[in-house]
């Protein structure tokens, strides 16, 4: 988008410039095709979910959005000056390195005139009801405080897109729907867009802009809405224990083998 | 007593405890870096190959400190590269150059029948034979790197805990961390007259690993190994004239018995 003509503002709303936008990403790992032809664009305030089984990709993908990896093909556009907050899978800090929260987090500040910073961290802490944590060790945590204070390290550089790495990841089910609940209001709040790759597709759902279900390439995606209007669906993904991948209902013409290649040539459709 | 006080106001000794002193006090940030990392066996290795510097240094009649730190530098620059074949694992990588490195080295001291070299000097430290330009180069070494260690601190500090979240913030993590292992290769390079080759990195290990009992956050944790170092540096060398043994393994032994005594202190608590 940085390049090309000049676009005129008083075009449809549609055509806002993305955040960040992939087109035709490929990516291959001694010989095998982990990306191919994957397409995406995420607005400000979008929630874009990406799902698909493991080894399909996702994480492959996140990393390329996120710079750390380079794509064999295709190309990732980013808006100029986008800020990014990454709250990856989880964090392993060495029992050999001391480190409170509040350390941790004034990391995130560095470089940046506010280097004691020690207001926005409580305040950040406070918005994710964990003020309580800031003195104590990263390693005394448990699974969801630590998730917490991953997602204030992101927070903190005041994001224009969120990226976030299976964010529910050993946090339990209460733990997880005010994680997302969260996550939700800050998209709104703050007007960021956010990206994350998610296995709890029931508990998501309900507040995702776009769901993309990947498995090596984007298999189908679209608005929860447009896939099922019915009530009864969202009340579903409020009770949260339904299986995950049947709530997303919609049927492909075309089927995969062992090796996640398609088998038939036709394009997947939505019911 | 008055005899013993009077051995720290001969040059000597001066030089000995300056040399010691500054070296201690980078030992600490930059041992808890090796001990956070694991690359304890990383600056063995750098060590080790030193030798070999020394060696070829003597043969062409370069100056020694100057062909220690250019070999030292030159084998942290390998391993980084070497480190990322994905065919050889990084233990059994340091463990070839280690050894090769320090075999190699004492094959062409030994075959240079011209030279005659003091190996144990190299081998376990001379701190008392060190000389004005010996102190001249540690000194402006630990500057160096202090002033560089305390620049780029958080960074550090950053790619450590986590090198993805600090790539996304917009640290160079890669160039970051070669800095960082040429500080090291600096330090123990300089720092080869004190400990020599077999005891450099115990000096940047120990008192690290012993601060780690004392500290809730990275910062406390280097400058206490800081002073760790230096009770170590002082307490080393007057042990040495007391005992009369060899300085550079009596600092080690004082790391090591301040370690042990934080150990058992702490023990209930840790």
């Amino acid at each position: 988008m940085a390049s090309g003509a000049v676009s005129t503002v008083e075009e449809t709303i549609g055509s806002q410039q993305p955040l960040l936008s992939a087109v035709d990403i490929g990516k291959v790992f001694d010989d095998r095709v982990v990306l191919e032809r994957v397409s995406f664009s995420i607005q400000p305030g979008q929630i874009v979910t990406l799902i698909g089984p493991n080894g399909a990709g996702k994480t492959t993908l996140v990393r390329i959005a996120l710079g750390l990896l380079d794509a064999d093909s295709g190309t990732i556009t980013r808006r100029e000056g986008l800020r990014l907050g990454y709250m990856p899978q989880s964090l392993h800090v060495e029992p050999t390195l001391p480190l409170t929260v509040q350390r941790f987090l004034a990391l995130a500040l560095r470089g940046t005139k506010e280097s004691a910073g020690g207001h926005e961290i409580e305040e950040t802490l406070t918005s994710l009801h964990v003020p309580h944590l800031v003195h104590a060790q990263l390693n005394s945590l448990s699974g969801g405080e630590l998730q917490r204070v991953l997602l204030a390290r992101a927070l903190l550089r005041k994001p224009h897109l969120l990226v976030l790495d299976e964010p529910a990841q050993g946090v339990d089910i209460a733990g997880q729907a005010e994680l997302y609940s969260i996550i939700d209001s800050i998209a709104e709040t703050q007007g960021c867009g956010v990206l994350m790759i998610s296995h709890d597709l029931h508990l998501v759902m309900s507040s995702t802009d776009e769901v993309i279900c990947l498995n090596h390439h984007v298999c189908c995606h679209g608005k929860p809405e447009t896939v099922s209007n019915d009530p009864a669906y969202l009340s579903l993904f409020g009770a949260g224990v339904t299986d995950s991948l049947a709530v997303y209902t919609h049927h492909h013409t075309h089927e995969h083998d062992i090796h996640g290649n398609v088998i038939g040539e036709d394009e997947c459709t939505h019911q | 007593m008055s005899d013993f006080l009077s051995l720290f106001t001969t040059d000597f000794i001066l030089y000995a405890l300056a040399a010691g002193l500054s070296l201690a006090v980078v030992a600490g940030p930059l041992g808890s870096f090796i001990v956070w990392r694991r690359m304890a066996y990383f600056g063995d290795t750098l060590a080790h190959s030193a030798l070999l510097g020394i060696a070829i240094g003597l043969l062409t009649g370069a100056n020694p400190q100057l062909s220690i730190i250019l070999s030292c530098l030159f084998f942290a620059f390998i391993l980084t590269v070497l480190d990322r074949s994905p065919n050889v694992s990084t233990d059994t990588l340091l463990g070839i150059l280690a050894h090769s490195s320090l075999a190699l080295g004492i094959v062409v001291l030994a075959l240079a029948d011209s030279i005659r070299v003091n190996l144990e000097a190299y081998l376990f430290g001379a701190l008392l034979t060190i000389s004005a330009s010996d102190l001249a180069w540690i000194i402006a070494v630990t500057i160096g790197v202090g002033g560089i260690l305390l620049k780029f601190w958080n960074e550090f500090v950053a790619i450590t805990v986590h090198a993805d979240i600090a790539e996304v913030e917009g640290s160079r993590v890669d160039r970051l961390n070669i800095l960082l292992v040429l500080l090291i290769a600096l330090t123990i390079a300089v720092s080869m007259k004190i400990v020599g080759v077999l005891l450099i990195t115990s000096l940047l290990v120990i008192p690290a690993a012993a601060a780690r009992l004392l500290a809730a956050t990275p910062e406390q944790m280097a400058i206490r190994a800081s002073v760790i170092g230096c009770v170590a540096v002082v307490f080393g060398l007057l042990a040495a004239f007391v005992a009369d043994v060899p300085v550079g393994p009596s600092i080690v032994v004082c790391a090591t018995l301040l370690f042990l005594a934080l150990t058992l202190l702490r023990g209930g608590k840790a």
